[in-house]
């Protein structure tokens, strides 16, 4: 039932008068939407939201904000994806015809024609750290994957082809999931995970079927970082085919992660594989091939990945007694899609701009529900892009004016905080990432005994420039990403941690905090640090700006024939992002190691802000500046940063660079 | 797109009094049937991105954009007008370097197209003058036709700002040229002012992509 049936009579007749005007205004459905007038299934609001009704104003086929066919909200439970299993390397056929090694298994595949293996790296400290724990996963085409299951909403949105990665089975019946697995990982146990390309071409009008898989935030190799592209594996060859990172149809991928912490090859922390202060705690993986990285991860190409470790273990009666996984410890996957209005799932690859959406996806599904016990839960929420922003917040749609705390446990890129944070609202770019506690126990006693609570976006954002920065009235179904059902009793069991007690702003907090020891925040690197990995040994500006309509890093393009600086292995530097673009927002990605953002717009981040920590994506706002400290330690090779509203990164706003034995001396690279 | 902006549309439909309240012409769900049925993705990149618009050739001869000129084939096609003092020499003096690195190519199963942002001023003799005057090679067309067919075009193949002002500057044109290769639905872009050898890497990863194996494509007679 819609809460806003019971106001029917009186907003019927204000509706009909608006109406009347706005067609004499002559302005169809797409442009109302467009100007914030239209939303829902056909609800005219003041404030813009999604799920436009889609009758008239669009063109048959045509792909734009406020063309998808209408949907109704909450009728699908919350899908949560499953976690990868082993396998028995020694067994299972997917190892067995190619065991698998550090080198690379570039043998010609008889059946295919090309090398078994996309790979042409060797795994870097292989030998050091062995792999202990095996997994298969096979990217497919899923041709009969539903956005909602609810009858009314299949009418309109029928069964869609995605892309996906299945549970490792050579089986037909092992079918692509969409978010894909949830890879868990623990430190001290070296992983491998071979994917094997088992896509088919194109047919949908998007998606490009070569693929180079991403675990975004690991520190690892150039090998098994899924980078977009790297001078080093093919050099300036035009064959497609020796480049090294793409993995084609027919070939498999084999993708190495020691499982061991930064600086496990500084003298500081080898005895002890690594600075436990560098623990990694919610990854995820996703496609990244150089140019078509935003239709490939929009189509479906991502999934979580989760690291324990003897402290955060997964389980609420041990260690930091975070809420035990999985039962109470959720991923979600925030996702905007767009369809045709005859109810197609649908991409614009001719755009520069960014896609915005007009339909909230989570885990798979529009807007779903989620039925939770009285109790407190961890969800990792990550915006999967391409290009919006959110700011989230809990609220009671019976009571929008209540303000809802929640607890963040991670900074905005998934890891510890010094300190847990009691926040009423988040804000997240893409591909940021936040581990938050909800205490739905506390919420029910103390906001009036509510029945749901809803996850809800408030951020307007009408294109891929950004947000807009207003902040949306609370309690629009439209701008609901999750529905939480507040079920059972209110004296559940619950042996998880509370953060409340000692989160800030309850408890003034100070840089040198550690709520979660042994997993406290390392020092920045300084001018005069002894080690010469604490020690910046060079500063560098990046200006991050518009060039002919494209994107651009210090007035150039994405290359991938070349590198365009080269940083000295175990050492510090400063890197000042700087956003020179004039009213457009990029979410800036360095990969390799996380890095401290430091300051914005000179003024520092102080503890208290969920940027107070280690992070991996620099929200890179209108006009502003960040200064972040970056420490590369441990691997040599070639690594990018870029705009990770995919769009942006896509037309040509990515960087090359590499870790080496010297280091140049750049400082507008 | 320029309209009224948002606030000023709403001033004057005086919509203010309803600010914070949701406000319903239908209800949940609706009446609505099942959707209709779906073009194919084909004809639906086609219709709205590939307009089947007549233009000329720097040589004269009238032409269909998508019939004669993409349907089928592997294409490479960005914008410039003649008198252009900005980006436009330098790409198409990246363009005439790639031409030639993919040595014989350009013409055969690959096709390059420049189409002018001016036709209301370049007319084919003096498209055919810029072309010989870059040593442009042959298979390698430079495309004139209706003002008002240009703009659809360039709005079709996404060369265009957001901003209105910005899209009307021509000095400041998008530089970038787009990639197709047309039965595969594969579309691209890379910058026309990359250097050469990105330029040749980015279309031959799109064009002699393994993935393409399979599909029907115009390989040269």
């Amino acid at each position: 039932m819609h809460p806003l049936k019971y106001y029917w009579p009186r907003i019927q007749r204000i509706a009909l008068r608006n109406r009347q005007e706005i067609l004499r205004a002559g302005l169809n459905r797409r442009e109302l939407f467009k100007l914030g007038l239209l939303s829902s299934a056909g609800y005219l609001v003041a404030k813009s939201g999604l799920s436009a009704w889609a009758d008239g104003g669009c063109d048959a086929g045509e792909c734009d904000l406020g063309c998808s066919p209408p949907t109704i909200p909450f009728r699908d439970p919350l899908v949560v994806p499953p976690v990868l299993p082993l396998r028995d390397p020694n067994t299972d056929p997917g190892f067995t015809f190619s065991p698998p090694a550090a080198t690379p298994n570039r043998n010609i595949n008889p059946a295919t024609g090309i090398p078994f293996e996309g790979r042409t790296q060797v795994h870097q400290f292989r030998d050091r750290f062995p792999v202990q724990d095996y997994f298969i996963t096979r990217l497919r085409p899923n041709f009969n994957a539903t956005f909602s299951d609810d009858a009314t909403n299949l009418s309109r949105i029928g069964p869609q082809l995605v892309w996906g990665f299945n549970l490792g089975g050579a089986d037909a019946s092992d079918v692509a999931l969409s978010p894909g697995p949830t890879v868990v990982s623990r430190y001290g146990r070296p992983i491998l995970i071979r994917r094997f390309n088992e896509l088919s071409t194109n047919t949908l009008g998007f998606g490009v079927p070569e693929v180079s898989t991403h675990l975004h935030n690991f520190h690892s190799g150039p090998d098994s970082d899924g980078g977009p592209c790297d001078p080093n594996t093919g050099g300036n060859s035009t064959n497609p085919l020796v480049q090294g990172r793409f993995f084609f149809i027919g070939q498999f991928y084999d993708y190495y992660h020691t499982m061991a912490r930064a600086g496990f090859d500084t003298p500081q922390f080898s005895a002890t594989d690594g600075d436990i202060r560098e623990t990694l705690t919610t990854l995820w993986y996703h496609d990244h091939r150089v140019d078509h990285t935003a239709e490939n991860v929009y189509k479906g190409l991502a999934g979580f990945h989760f690291i324990f470790n003897d402290f955060d273990t997964g389980d609420e009666n041990t260690g930091f007694r975070f809420p035990s996984f999985p039962q109470f410890d959720i991923p979600l996957i925030l996702t905007d899609k767009l369809f045709t209005p005859e109810g197609e799932f649908c991409f614009d690859t001719f755009g520069l701009d960014g896609l915005v959406g007009d339909k909230y996806v989570t885990n798979g599904k529009i807007q779903p529900y989620f039925e939770v016990q009285k109790r407190r839960y961890r969800f990792r929420i990550l915006d999967g892009g391409p290009s919006r922003f959110y700011q989230l917040y809990l609220t009671n749609p019976d009571n929008p004016n209540q303000s809802i705390p929640f607890y963040a446990i991670t900074t905005t890129d998934g890891n510890l905080l010094p300190r847990p944070i009691r926040l009423t609202n988040v804000r997240l770019s893409v591909a940021e990432r936040i581990d938050v506690i909800i205490d739905f126990k506390a919420i029910w006693n103390n906001f009036g005994n509510p029945s749901r609570i809803w996850l809800e976006n408030r951020l307007r954002q009408d294109n891929g420039r950004g947000p807009t920065n207003e902040i949306l009235p609370a309690g629009n179904p439209n701008n609901v990403v999750l529905e939480f059902r507040l079920t059972g009793p209110s004296n559940v069991a619950d042996a998880s941690f509370d953060p409340a007690p000692v989160s800030f702003p309850t408890v003034p907090c100070s840089p040198t905090d550690c709520v979660f020891a042994p997993i406290c925040l390392p020092p920045v690197p300084t001018n005069n640090a002894p080690a010469k990995e604490d020690r910046i040994r060079i500063t560098r500006t990046f200006r991050f700006e518009r060039g002919n309509g494209q994107w651009q890093i210090n007035g150039q393009f994405v290359d991938c024939t070349r590198f365009r600086f080269k940083v000295e292995r175990n050492t510090a530097e400063r890197w000042i992002l700087r956003n020179n673009s004039g009213g457009w927002e990029h979410p800036i990605h360095i990969h390799f190691e996380e890095f401290r953002m430091v300051r914005r717009n000179n003024q520092l981040i102080q503890c208290g802000n969920v940027e107070f920590g280690r992070k991996d994506v620099a929200r890179l706002q209108t006009n502003e500046e960040i200064e972040v400290l970056f420490r590369f330690r441990d691997f040599r090779g070639g690594f990018p940063m870029h705009c990770h509203n995919t769009i942006h990164e896509d037309h040509a706003m990515l960087l090359l660079f590499e870790i080496a034995d010297t280091g140049d001396n750049k400082t507008e690279p | 797109m320029k309209g009224p902006t948002r606030r000023s549309l709403l001033a004057s439909l005086g919509l203010a009094p309803w600010a914070g309240a949701a406000l319903a012409w239908a209800t949940e769900g609706g009446t609505r049937s099942a959707a209709p049925a779906r073009l194919s993705p084909r004809e639906r990149i086609q219709r709205h991105h590939l307009p089947n618009l007549e233009l000329t050739t720097h040589e004269g001869v009238q032409v269909r954009f998508y019939d004669d000129l993409v349907k089928d084939r592997k294409v490479a096609i960005n914008f410039m007008y003649v008198k252009c003092e900005g980006i436009c020499v330098p790409t198409t003096s990246n363009l005439v370097r790639v031409q030639k690195m993919l040595n014989g190519r350009v013409g055969r199963d690959i096709f390059f197209y420049s189409i002018t942002l001016k036709p209301e001023e370049d007319t084919p003799a003096d498209l055919k003058r810029y072309a010989e005057m870059h040593g442009v090679g042959p298979g390698w067309l430079f495309l004139t036709g209706a003002p008002g067919d240009i703009e659809k075009l360039r709005r079709a193949l996404g060369f265009t700002y957001d901003d209105p002002v910005e899209d009307a500057d021509k000095s400041n044109h998008i530089g970038m040229v787009r990639l197709g290769v047309e039965p595969a639905l594969r579309w691209a872009a890379c910058p026309g002012m990359a250097r050469p050898e990105q330029t040749l890497r980015t279309m031959l990863f799109e064009f002699d992509s393994p993935s393409l194996k399979g599909i029907p494509i115009y390989e040269g007679k």
